[in-house]
């Protein structure tokens, strides 16, 4: 099994910040045809591709798109999701270290698209290093007239700003990011009004992730009928894998959308170091679904993994092996989301910390049996009523491993000796 | 003042809501909408008056086709949606998001302040949740900051609505009150969690008026009352005007329902021994500020000249606009005025030693506690005010004294300071105070007698009114600014050197005096009833002007002398401090 590297093209081949470079291996090419193009017809395009969102929810990239070119208002803005806080996730990092034109780009596209000649990157607090790299590629490209006022010697004027908030894994949640940028506390905020029609300074913007973005450009260059050969009907287009945890070959690569989860981890991962067995994997980050072995012969794009309960989320594949508990992995998710929740609204605020409460319960040894239902009754809550997908999804891993992991909660209730948590359940 | 995003056209969608059909106003919110079909759903973070905020999650409702329930108070109606507002779901949810913050609140609802009309306890009922808590109880465990001699913030009780933050930040534009940590851990407190009494809060109480529990509260003065009778003090009582307007509610009875008479029958009850009118030290006020606008117009004085009798907007003033101190009148509140002549002119003409004098007011204020105590507030030789009890602390004193106010007679104010005018009463609602000057500007400066009492240019609930005055020749230019974020405005414009105004009113209070910290909770809506309280009052007394308040001319002519003399510089003005410092 080859990789197919679509976005990742230029990474590691070129010099990151190089405009000419970039320029010599096609790039901007796609920004010129756009620019010469009217908006509808970009979202034609756009449209035609099947380009999917890439930072969780798998959203209609064109239609998107469509909301904020319907709205008439003088000003617009594009923004970046580079916010990139899920655990296990490096992704857009690579992208953006490796490639950052093509993200540039692919905003500007947008930004023609829409109407927009305002862009921001929203960098997580947590890649400062990034920010001389982004910086002094914003300059190349503005100095060689792909960015700024009259790019190209055109009408079109774009030009990108880079923001940073102060490294709350909330604020990759769309709306608390735009709060972020106007400089508030990173809350999320009720919608509708979607960011479409009232976004970053109330007004009309378009917000996608950085491997969003970085389709936008291919899919101009080499036409929607090219882009949708690749991956599946309702996915078309590569994926950014993270793959991480317990597995051979960590680290990035890039499919076409549909590949076999159980052929990336044994194929391209090299399966299980040091002999053990694999025990769970979780897709799409802390929030994501916990399957068991069994369950991992599966195609990953959007829809299969939505079907199963989970997630394809950001790309997040973390493999676990069976010297694990998995009641022990789960009560650090729920740490994780306690940690990060950002305490707006009720569910999730109260919500994620009784539910790491009820968890530890079984990792003391101190849970009843009506403690299941307390959690199942509590998640429900959770998911259904919480403002935005972070309280919405905390209960994932709690609800998807008490499904296919039973057993493991049931010898914690019994107060069998669990060999993982026996130290905080003070048995030696 | 709308909770709700303003609704641009008159476009109509069809809605079925608990299987009624109706009609509605696109862009309702479901909440709005179920109003409309007699369709009560219960709110928690909600305030009629203030932004929606949608984190509570009490009002989700279920609508038809949608995975995930939707908060009634943000959510769109929309063409064909089905909704149900109280299925099964959306009642176990409410059942367990109210079981959260139960969880993690204290439990001894019994001994709280708001018990009885807390907006916790109420939801709850209206929920009829009476399960036992499936959680340990953590309440958080803050200590009470008390330091405020004005509001008492109990962090414990707190269910983090934001409706005080919303108060602070955006309607007063003070910036006390924000969020701070995340999560279970997220707090709202002063910056750097100081203490308030250490931040720039001005004392105004309007997060104690915004907040549906017991966390934020006023400052309970009630034992040194007690105190004070059991050593034997003479009480010497005074009254503000907005008090007589809201006490009554403040009882259980109709908004605006006005109790003068009752009020010193019930005070007397108490253990007062005078109870006097703050209408007859507003008058006073009157011939001071306006002899003191008189005196900067004609001999070149700081304009536009600023009223002071609002303390609240009195420190903002000192905090974020110290180098316009200039522009402040030099008079003290009522309050204070009346203060210094209870324990001087008062003591004297009733041979009672000042010592003996405990003053306490009425008010329906909470940052008159902290005026009250500021160091300057001595000019009797004494602290000119002892004690301040707000309207809510009078009426739990009726209360707890079993007291059956709505059956109690009238009994009249006590001489020598009982009278006082129309124009002394409407101090309690904003625009007021400019009325009553102008009332006696016009004449004592025209020698004329007004045929229309009422400018009716200066009343009303807009925030930054204008007007003019042409008074013998001269165009008079005057501005009534209430809310400190509509105070923050002019004063921008008074810094700037564009306010062309000779005199701006500025209340701190949304509304004035009747909207205070110290009145029972308000609305907006509650507000109007108060506000036509208060003109109808201004209407039926027989003396209008401060200037014809008998009383008024009877202390010129025994121990002032004449506005602005030397014994009215002593004990009627006062100096500024500036307090920029606080915003370090």
């Amino acid at each position: 099994m080859e990789e197919m590297r679509v976005l990742l093209r230029n990474v590691g081949h070129i010099n990151p910040t190089s405009v000419k470079e970039y320029m010599a291996a096609g790039g901007y090419q796609a920004l010129k045809k756009a620019i010469a193009m009217k908006p509808e017809e970009i979202l034609a395009e756009v449209k035609a591709a099947g380009l999917r969102g890439r930072g969780g929810a798998g959203f209609p990239t064109a239609l998107k798109w469509q909301f904020v070119l319907s709205e008439d208002a003088a000003e617009k803005y594009i923004v970046c999701n580079a916010d990139e806080g899920e655990p296990g996730t490096n992704k857009d990092r690579i992208l953006l270290s490796g490639d950052p034109h093509s993200i540039f780009e692919g905003m500007a596209i947008a930004g023609k698209a829409v109407g927009s000649n305002k862009g921001f990157i929203y960098l997580r607090a947590e890649y400062p290093y990034l920010f001389p790299i982004l910086e002094e590629a914003l300059a190349e490209a503005r100095a060689a007239g792909c960015l700024g006022n009259s790019i190209m010697d055109t009408d079109f004027d774009f030009d990108i700003e880079i923001r940073s908030g102060a490294g709350a894994y909330v604020c990759g949640e769309e709306t608390a990011l735009l709060e972020s940028i106007e400089g508030k506390r990173g809350e999320p905020r009720f919608r509708p009004p979607y960011p479409g029609v009232k976004g970053l300074f109330g007004k009309p913007t378009v917000i996608n992730n950085v491997e969003t973005f970085a389709n936008v450009g291919v899919i101009m260059d080499k036409g929607a009928q090219w882009y949708r050969s690749i991956g599946t009907e309702n996915s078309p287009g590569t994926k950014l894998f993270t793959l991480c945890g317990n597995v051979v070959n960590r680290g990035v690569y890039e499919f076409p959308m549909g590949v076999n989860l159980k052929d990336i981890i044994f194929d391209i991962g090299g399966g299980i170091p040091d002999g053990k067995n694999l025990l769970a994997v979780q897709t799409g980050g802390s929030s994501g679904a916990i399957i068991n072995a069994d369950q991992i012969d599966m195609p990953l794009d959007i829809d299969h993994v939505s079907a199963s309960g989970g997630k394809l989320g950001c790309g997040t594949i973390l493999v676990i092996d069976d010297t694990n508990c998995i009641v022990d992995i789960v009560k650090n998710n729920l740490s994780f989301f306690e940690h990060e929740c950002c305490g707006q609204c009720t569910p999730c605020r109260e919500g994620g910390t009784r539910l790491l409460e009820l968890v530890q319960r079984f990792i003391d040894g101190t849970a009843k049996l009506s403690d299941f239902d307390t959690i199942m009754d509590l998640s429900e809550t959770m998911s259904l009523a919480s403002l935005c997908g972070l309280g919405q999804s905390t209960p994932t891993p709690v609800v998807t491993s008490i499904n296919n992991f039973r057993d493991a909660y049931n010898k914690h209730l019994d107060g069998d000796y669990c060999p993982v948590c026996s130290k905080e359940r003070g048995r030696d | 003042m709308a909770n709700q995003e303003t609704v641009k056209t008159v476009k109509m969608v069809n809605i079925n809501i608990d299987g009624q059909d109706i009609q509605v106003e696109a862009g309702s919110t479901i909440l709005q909408a179920a109003k409309k079909a007699n369709i009560y759903i219960p709110t928690l973070c909600n305030h009629p008056d203030q932004k929606v905020k949608s984190n509570c999650r009490i009002c989700l409702v279920e609508i038809e086709g949608q995975r995930l329930l939707q908060p009634a108070c943000s959510f769109p109606v929309a063409e064909g949606m089905v909704i149900k507002t109280a299925s099964p779901t959306a009642r176990k949810v409410r059942h367990n998001i109210l079981e959260l913050i139960l969880s993690h609140h204290p439990q001894d609802c019994l001994v709280c302040s708001r018990s009885g009309n807390c907006e916790l306890q109420k939801v709850t009922q209206e929920l009829h949740l009476t399960r036992s808590l499936r959680y340990d109880i953590r309440p958080r465990e803050h200590g009470k900051d008390t330091s405020s001699p004005s509001i008492v913030r109990d962090s414990n009780k707190c269910i983090l609505c934001g409706r005080c933050v919303y108060a602070c930040n955006e309607i007063q534009t003070v910036g006390v009150l924000s969020k701070e940590n995340r999560g279970f851990h997220t707090v709202v407190v002063p910056p750097y969690e100081k203490q308030l009494a250490d931040s720039t809060c001005i004392n105004c109480g309007q997060c104690v008026q915004a907040c549906p529990v017991g966390a934020l509260t006023i400052h309970d003065d009630t034992e040194k009352l007690f105190d004070a009778i059991r050593a034997g003090k003479k009480i010497v009582g005074q009254v503000a005007p907005a008090v007589r307007i809201t006490l009554a509610e403040a009882l259980g009875e109709k908004p605006g329902t006005i109790s003068t008479g009752r009020m010193v029958t019930a005070m007397k009850k108490l253990g007062f021994d005078m109870v006097f009118d703050t209408n007859f030290s507003a008058d006073l006020t009157i011939m001071e500020e306006g002899y003191e606008l008189l005196d900067r117009i004609q001999n070149g004085g700081t304009l536009p000249m600023i009223t002071s009798c609002s303390p609240g907007w009195v420190k903002f003033c000192e905090t974020f606009f110290p180098k316009q101190i200039p522009h402040l009148s030099t008079c003290k509140s009522p309050q204070q005025m009346f203060g210094a002549v209870l324990k001087t002119y008062y003591a004297e003409k009733s041979g009672e030693d000042p010592a003996n004098i405990f003053s306490v007011s009425i008010m329906p204020c909470t940052a008159k506690k902290y005026e009250c105590k500021r160091p300057e507030m001595d000019s009797s030789g004494y602290q000119d005010v002892d004690i301040v009890l707000t309207v809510q602390e009078l009426a739990n004193l009726i209360k707890s004294a079993g007291i059956s106010f709505a059956d109690l007679p009238d009994t009249d104010f006590d001489l020598p300071f009982g009278l006082g005018s129309g124009a002394g009463e409407i101090f309690g609602v904003t625009g007021g105070v400019m009325e009553a000057a102008l009332r006696t500007v016009y004449e004592v400066l025209t020698g004329k007698t007004l045929e229309k009492l009422e400018f009716h240019d200066v009343r009303g609930f807009e925030g930054i009114k204008e007007a003019m005055i042409d008074i013998n020749g001269t165009a008079v230019k005057v501005a009534i600014v209430h809310g400190l974020g509509n105070a923050r405005k002019i004063m921008n414009d008074v810094k700037a050197g564009t306010a062309d105004y000779h005199f701006i009113e500025i209340m701190a209070c949304p509304g004035g005096c009747i909207g205070g910290g110290g009145n029972p909770i308000k609305t907006w809506a509650k507000m109007a009833e108060r506000y036509k309280a208060i003109y109808e009052l201004d209407k039926d007394l027989p003396i209008r002007k401060s200037h014809e308040n008998p009383a008024i001319k009877q202390i010129y002519e025994e121990f002032l002398g004449k506005p602005l003399g030397e014994k009215s510089h002593h004990l009627l003005h006062t100096h500024y401090v500036n307090r920029k410092d606080l915003l370090r």
